[in-house]
């Protein structure tokens, strides 16, 4: 069932009941003996159409995690299904093949059990489809009516719907709590359930990964889930090469698009470098994988190094650090904007040269926010994803050439969740355990770089 | 009379004087050299791109007379107006004509190199113009993979040799491919397309445009307008601030945890993408939108106020509107940024490969980002040069995008 149709059928009641009682304000208006109402007619109409839409809204919301469930169930009931596998997995895949046909999705059934399920899944679909489209209807029109009948003339509407729209408000405000909490609580919970299967100081502390994702799932080797090499191999490309890179260039651009480029020039260099933080990270990957890592590969042989990785964390690494070096700079750029000009002008008037004063007064007095940005550019570098998805390797390696295969966590993240792995097996519930520790850690980072600049801010005004 | 030398000027100071100088002629070119060198890395990256792309919209096409007078295939307009026709005209026989006149201009080795799918181009042709079955046409019709390939000059000698001999002939030629931009993902090179990727991306954009749009701004007028200063309103206010800083990946991870739990058929629907990303775009509209909010003068609240508006009335009249353009900047970079992403969706398994463009919600589909990173992974170098198109429209996208926001900005910068 789709619920698009229901969403749209709510929106049409919630419409209808609008106009309707607005005209039933109006003729309210030449009944009252001064021709004037509580409220104005439009208000009368939003309370009407509020009543309406958002009781639907919430029905649909409920009703189309419930509907799947019920089919399914509907399903299960018909003596043809009585014949199906007891194996979950098997009839889990005979079942989605059947709805599949069955909604039109796929042309015809692989399995031939399936084939069997196809009309009883086409009935109950249908037969729910009638119900969910009938539920809404009735409690649509339930609740419209009464709102409806509640109008009159001395109705204090514009009240009823401001207070509403204040509690519509405090729910959106309140989405962000909620996603927070959302993320918090999923990661959690699998997370302890793969340590109920895998040791947290296995995991931790151990230096060998290499989960197989067909291996016997009630008793995982714990030994294989060793996270060190990732975590390494995160901080090495994102926090060691990437910055090397984007430190430099990130600070030198600021210093020189706020105290030596000329005017015009900084407005097509400033959106220049921007754009660079615009481009999609599945772009910069690309480049990585196709221009950088062979060029490096190349270089390497013509070095004298034998047989040269084709994967090196120093094209992830480079690539990455370009990336960021819009963010190092744009922070940069703020906090030596934020430094007194009294100070830039004191040490001018002493006899200092330009880059004497950009470089011992100016740097130093920036610093804290040019550290937070440096943290927040960190942060962003660990969480990224693509360009080491497509540049650097899965092969988990504790080393500290840059031009050897590593791998992340983000990266181990992807090959954990997209292999064909069950969400019961601790090699999959692992990405979890992995993308806690690294929720945990840029909430750090983002949260002492926020202190700092909430900080230093305070320091000169 | 001796010139006169100030005490200090020494040689030593002059010495010194010219290093100090010499270090700032080095520390700004520093500085010039850093940020060309951002310039020149963005140019390399566009112009590999650009370099690549073009071939990328380009297809290998074989020249293939037909002359429909002798086929013997009816274009009775009604069968051909009805949904089954391309069947219709696989049972007359379509592929089997293609075959025979392939083979008379190209040589039987030549016609086993027409792609497969050929003849489909071929019955589209004929469906939206059944006349050209009284006439010959000349029809340019994709190159098998292999031949293609070898065009370029790589693949094996034979086929090689091959696509030299149909060249000097003047039958194989790189023409546009308006196809490009109208099919759907393929598993060879020369017959893929953008348009499902695209459609997938637009669907998914809608869905998160409706959800992350009006809850960010409803959010924002709370914080900014109404919210009391509290424990409360302060937790929601670290917890946008912290969003706005996870790493997209994460919010993959909660797409599948939390959403693929509630609605487990919806898998790799534009629904799920567009929602995952809508938690993402949220706090960026948010942020922007209490921005934007923060800008408006309080004389006009309360000038609205003293005529007797109510507080609701005030925010939706008079703060809003004024506000609006600034949202909007912030909106459209925060879409951006949810076009150009990857991750979350590879994990809520946006990775499959779809042949047909979705037609709903909640149907399979891919977007754009991930169609690049699937065609990435392919061994054929033909995917290389689609995978460099492919980009270019996603840039293009996006520079609309960012062109939108900038301009928007700039009509309704206000100083008050």
């Amino acid at each position: 069932m789709s619920p698009t149709i229901l969403l749209l059928l709510a929106l049409g009641l919630g419409l209808a009941g609008w106009l309707a009682a607005r005209a039933r304000a109006w003729s309210f208006r030449s009944q009252s003996p001064n021709g004037r109402l509580a409220s104005l007619p439009s208000y009368h109409a939003w309370y009407v159409a509020l009543w309406t839409v958002i009781p639907v809204v919430l029905f649909i919301a409920l009703w189309s995690f419930i509907a799947p469930q019920l089919v399914t169930q509907s399903v299960l009931a018909d003596p043809a299904a009585a014949d199906l596998p007891a194996f979950d997995f098997q009839r889990q895949t005979i079942l989605n093949e059947a709805r599949a046909v069955a909604t039109g999705a796929a042309n015809g059934v692989f399995n031939q059990e399936a084939d069997a399920l196809v009309e009883p899944y086409r009935a109950a679909i249908s037969h729910y489809r009638l119900i969910g489209i009938g539920a809404t209807l009735a409690i649509a029109l339930l609740f419209g009516s009464w709102a409806f009948l509640r109008l009159k003339p001395d109705f204090a509407a514009r009240t009823k719907v401001e207070r509403a729209v204040m509690g519509i408000l405090l729910v959106a405000s309140l989405v962000a709590i909620l996603t927070t909490l959302g993320i918090f609580v999923s990661l959690v919970f699998e997370t302890f359930r793969f340590f109920g299967m895998v040791s947290p100081i296995d995991f931790l502390f151990g230096t060998h990964w290499a989960p197989d994702p067909m291996a016997n799932a009630a008793n995982p080797d714990g030994s294989r889930y060793g996270a060190i090499p990732l975590f390494w191999g995160t901080i090495f490309i994102g926090a060691i090469i990437a910055m090397i890179v984007a430190i430099p260039l990130g600070l030198m651009s600021a210093i020189y698009l706020t105290q030596y480029a000329d005017p015009r020039w900084r407005a097509w260099l400033k959106p220049a470098l921007e754009i660079l933080a615009g481009v999609p990270t599945v772009v910069y990957g690309y480049f990585a994988a196709l221009t950088v890592a062979p060029f490096i590969r190349d270089l390497a042989l013509s070095a004298g190094m034998s047989n040269p990785s084709s994967e090196s964390a120093l094209a992830a690494g480079l690539v990455m650090g370009v990336m960021i070096i819009p963010f190092v700079s744009s922070m940069a750029d703020d906090s030596i904007a934020a430094v007194p000009q009294a100070m830039r002008d004191g040490s001018l008037a002493m006899g200092a040269t330009t880059s004497e004063t950009i470089r011992r007064v100016l740097v130093p007095a920036a610093l804290p926010g040019i550290v937070a940005g440096v943290m927040l550019a960190i942060s962003r570098a660990i969480g990224e994803t693509m360009i080491v998805v497509m540049a650097a390797s899965t092969a988990a390696n504790l080393s500290v050439n840059p031009l050897e295969a590593m791998t992340t966590v983000t990266v181990q993240i992807v090959a954990m969740l997209t292999g064909e792995g069950s969400f019961d097996h601790p090699a999959t519930l692992s990405a979890f355990a992995l993308g806690f520790v690294l929720f945990l850690v840029t909430l750090g980072l983002n949260f002492i770089a926020l202190r700092v600049v909430k900080r230093f801010r305070e320091a000169y005004e | 009379m001796s010139e006169h030398i100030a005490p200090t000027r020494t040689e030593a100071f002059e010495k010194r004087l010219k290093q100090r100088y010499a270090a700032e002629k080095r520390f700004k070119m520093l500085g010039l050299g850093a940020i060309l060198f951002s310039v020149i890395v963005l140019a390399f990256l566009l112009i590999t791109m650009s370099i690549n792309g073009i071939g990328g919209f380009q297809r290998v096409e074989l020249t293939v007379p037909v002359d429909f007078t002798e086929s013997g295939i009816s274009g009775d307009p009604s069968t051909l107006s009805q949904s089954g026709a391309i069947q219709n005209l696989e049972a007359q026989g379509l592929p089997e004509v293609i075959e025979f006149f392939a083979s008379q201009a190209l040589g039987d080795e030549g016609a086993s190199e027409i792609s497969s799918e050929a003849w489909r181009e071929v019955a589209t042709a004929v469906i939206e113009d059944p006349a050209i079955l009284r006439q010959s046409v000349v029809f340019e019709l994709p190159a098998s993979a292999d031949l293609a390939s070898a065009y370029r000059g790589e693949g094996d000698p034979e086929t090689r040799e091959l696509a030299q001999q149909l060249e000097a002939k003047g039958l194989i030629g790189r023409n546009f491919d308006t196809g490009f931009l109208s099919r759907a993902d393929a598993t060879d090179p020369q017959q893929v397309g953008i348009w499902g990727a695209l459609k997938g991306s637009i669907l998914t954009m809608i869905i998160t445009l409706a959800l992350a749009f009006p809850v960010g701004v409803l959010a924002a007028l709370y914080l900014e307008e109404y919210a009391p200063k509290n424990r409360w309103t302060d937790l929601i206010e670290v917890s946008i601030n912290n969003l706005a800083a996870v790493p997209s990946i994460i919010f993959g991870l909660l797409g599948l945890a939390v959403f693929l739990w509630i609605f487990p058929n919806y898998r790799s629907a534009p629904l799920i993408g567009g929602m995952t990303l809508a938690l993402m775009t949220m706090p960026v509209i948010v942020i922007s939108g209490r921005n934007a909010i923060k800008a408006v003068p309080p004389s006009i609240r309360d000038g609205a106020l003293a005529i007797g508006a109510s507080p609701v009335q005030v925010v939706f009249h008079h703060v809003l509107p004024l506000a609006l353009p600034g949202i909007l900047t912030g909106t459209i970079i925060g879409m951006a940024r949810a076009l150009g992403e990857t991750a979350p969706l590879l994990m809520i398994g946006m990775r499959a490969f779809v042949a047909t463009p979705p037609d709903g919600f909640t149907s399979p589909a891919t977007v754009l980002p991930v169609q690049i990173f699937l065609w990435s992974d392919e061994i054929d170098l033909g995917f290389v040069e689609r995978t460099s198109a492919a980009i270019i429209v996603l840039l293009l996208f996006l520079l609309v995008m960012n062109g939108l926001a900038i301009y928007l900005r700039n009509k309704f910068e206000k100083k008050w």
